[in-house]
């Protein structure tokens, strides 16, 4: 099947600046595509450029095998979600949501039917002949979203929907969305700077920095195998463990040195037969550094570290350590003897390891 | 505990009376000013009410011993402006004939202005806009030779819709600040909903944003009427026998006097030319102070 949405050698300048640089991102009919960056990296700037809602300066676009590079927003068969969900404040919910079809014509009855449908479908009956500023936050989310569902669109565009929400509100949206898109098995785009939103939502996640993609991965991918220190320190948290380590090779496999401020260095090896230069940066995440004797593998180490910080979590508990000149963070059980001041013993599942490169920050592994 | 909270409780109380005190300054000097503001207004309906014979031997600020409307009529249909003696009634509809057309069309396409320049930014947008203002702050003396020439080549000059062109174009400036200021608080997010939802650039214009602009609509009306009512520049400037504005009937009134000069029937002319803004004012004046803080759109 032709992809869904095929964005080719996409640029987007404002005057000088490049604010997008080279982007090529295709997804299949189903996906749920999430654009995941810091503020200001370009990714509500290419939501707008995939809606039509701004000029691409080069590049093609295509949206269900058709180009769509110079086409109006209205003919491109898309709906979109805002992040301030943009309702027409003097307009009903019921006039809200069938403006787009009264806007294109579409007869009394079938927008009674498909205003009917989409009410019953996201529980907003009882909303209909309310204005938006009668409405919660959730409530306002819901018309938004039904605004964009009744339109039943080829793919649907969604910009940082759910930021205005509490966090409480944010996590049941989260999975009401998700849901959707199983139901529906629709097709869509959604631009968020929570990495958790992008990592619990994705089917496929873009992590964009500067308007230059950084990675196009499913969301194992992208939080397993990282393709640079910035993929590996922006998704996941607490944030991955980058610390500085001097390589030599040993045997068939690598050893792995890293010193530390106070006692002897840490000496770890990776059974992998690696090539790898002689400065790295080591990147591990907390949950495969373990308590010794919870964790068990070919590539499990155990040292003795010592334990600078104890922070229970509830489910969890961090510890945190001095390695390489970086505070280390390790994911323990909750109910860890670890006490701050004293040497614990340490498990390090060197096959989850990540390496990067000191100057460039490219994976090397 | 006691000796202590005794002191306190006195200058409480002490505070208390002191600003009763000062509320009731407060509200007594307010009245004077009042008082001092309404006097004209009093001295004018007084002497309009008077007849001449009272006026000449009467004190100024005394009440009419008798009322008389003699003075109104007069200055309604009989008064004489030059050689004519029809009173201000022509010249009244003359007025509205200008203001009315002349303030819907300056609103209109303000509102239009507003609109493009606030929510469809292109470029140049900003220098447009600050020409436009720029408008607001030229003195209208400066534009009246090369104005009347305009008005000459186009063949409206003298005529009453040559006087609605004119006051449409300077009250531009102002109808254009008005609405775009109000409109760059909406954001810009409902323009880009209503264009993916299919909306073209006029439908939502009339479906999205007129229906939200009741209070800045009040606040330009009410600015352009009194604007345009209350000229006299351009009314004696570009206006022939005929098609002169009430203003300008006004001052004919009160200059053209033989003999005797009629205080009553001037202040009684006055009255009528000032009514139409003062009902405006009492009208829709709790919109316009409530259209100029008004500021953002909650969704």
């Amino acid at each position: 099947m032709a992809p869904i949405l095929d964005i080719n050698k996409l640029y987007k300048n404002y005057g000088a600046t490049e604010i997008l640089k080279d982007i090529n991102i295709s997804i299949e009919p189903g996906d749920f595509l999430v654009l995941v960056g810091p503020s200001g990296c370009g990714k509500s700037t290419l939501l707008n450029c995939i809606a039509g809602l701004e000029e691409i300066t080069d590049g093609t676009l295509a949206i269900g095998g058709k180009d769509m590079t110079h086409v109006s927003p209205k003919d491109r068969d898309i709906a979109m979600v805002f992040q301030s969900y943009a309702l027409y404040p003097t307009m009903s919910v019921a006039k809200n949501i069938t403006f787009g079809m009264k806007v294109r014509g579409v007869d009394q009855a079938t927008q009674e039917a498909k205003l009917n449908d989409v009410a019953s479908l996201l529980q907003i009956e009882p909303l209909l002949n309310r204005r938006p500023s009668q409405l919660s936050g959730g409530q306002r989310q819901r018309v938004a979203m039904g605004r964009a569902l009744v339109r039943d669109p080829k793919l649907f565009l969604f910009d940082e929907p759910l930021s205005n929400l509490d966090a409480k509100l944010r996590v049941e949206m989260r999975t009401e969305i998700k849901k959707l898109h199983q139901t529906l098995d629709a097709s869509i785009v959604y631009v968020t700077h929570d990495q958790i939103e992008a990592m619990t939502l994705a089917t496929k996640i873009v992590v964009l920095k500067g308007g230059i993609v950084q990675q196009i991965g499913s969301p194992a991918e992208i939080y397993n195998n990282p393709a640079n220190l910035f993929v590996a320190d922006f998704m996941g948290s607490p944030a991955m463990n980058l610390i500085p380590a001097q390589v030599t090779k040993h045997g068939s496999g690598t050893q792995i040195v890293i010193s530390r401020e106070a006692g002897e260095t840490l000496v770890l090896n990776d059974a992998r037969d690696l090539a790898l230069p002689e400065d790295v940066i080591l990147g591990l995440r907390p949950e495969d550094i373990a308590e010794a004797g919870f964790r068990a593998g070919d590539g499990v180490q155990e040292a003795a570290c010592m334990v600078d910080m104890v922070e229970p979590a509830g489910a969890d508990t961090y510890v945190v350590s001095e390695l390489g000149g970086k505070q280390v963070t390790a994911r323990l059980h909750a109910e860890t003897s670890a006490q701050a001041g004293k040497m614990l013993n340490l498990a390090f599942d060197m096959s989850k390891v990540s390496y990067f490169a000191k100057e460039t920050g490219e994976r090397l592994n | 505990m006691t000796d202590l909270s005794m002191p306190q409780t006195q200058t409480r109380t002490q505070s208390a009376t002191g600003k009763i005190a000062l509320r009731w300054l407060l509200y007594v000097l307010l009245g004077l000013f009042a008082l001092y503001y309404l006097m004209p207004l009093f001295v004018m309906l007084t002497t309009s009410l008077k007849s001449l014979e009272e006026i000449r031997t009467g004190s100024l600020i005394s009440l009419p011993r008798e009322v008389s409307f003699d003075a109104w009529k007069t200055a309604w249909s009989g008064a004489c402006t030059g050689i004519q003696c029809e009173g201000l009634r022509p010249y009244f509809w003359n007025s509205v004939l200008i203001a009315v057309p002349a303030v819907f069309l300056s609103t209109l396409i303000g509102a239009l202005n507003g609109y493009v320049v606030a929510q469809w930014r292109f470029k140049g947008a900003n220098i447009i806009f600050s020409l436009m203002l720029f408008g607001c702050f030229i003195p209208f003396q400066v534009v009246l030779l090369p104005m009347a020439r305009l008005l000459g080549m186009m063949g409206i000059a003298g005529t009453i819709p040559g006087l609605i062109f004119v006051h449409v174009i300077y009250g531009l400036g102002f109808t254009t600040l008005f609405f775009r200021n109000y409109y760059v608080t909406i954001p810009s997010e409902l323009t880009k909903a209503a264009r993916v939802d299919g909306a073209g650039f006029l439908r939502i214009f009339w479906s999205i944003f007129m229906p939200l602009s009741l209070p800045i609509i009040v606040v330009t009306v009410i600015w352009q009427f009194t604007q345009i009512w209350n000229d006299f520049l351009f009314g004696v400037s570009f206006s022939q026998a005929g098609t002169q504005p009430v203003t300008v009937a006004l001052n004919n009134i009160v200059n053209s006097t033989t003999g005797v000069k009629e205080y009553n029937v001037d202040m009684a002319a006055a009255i009528i030319a000032g009514l139409p803004t003062l009902l405006v004012y009492v009208v829709a004046g709790k919109y316009f102070i409530r259209g100029l803080t008004a500021g953002s759109v909650k969704g």
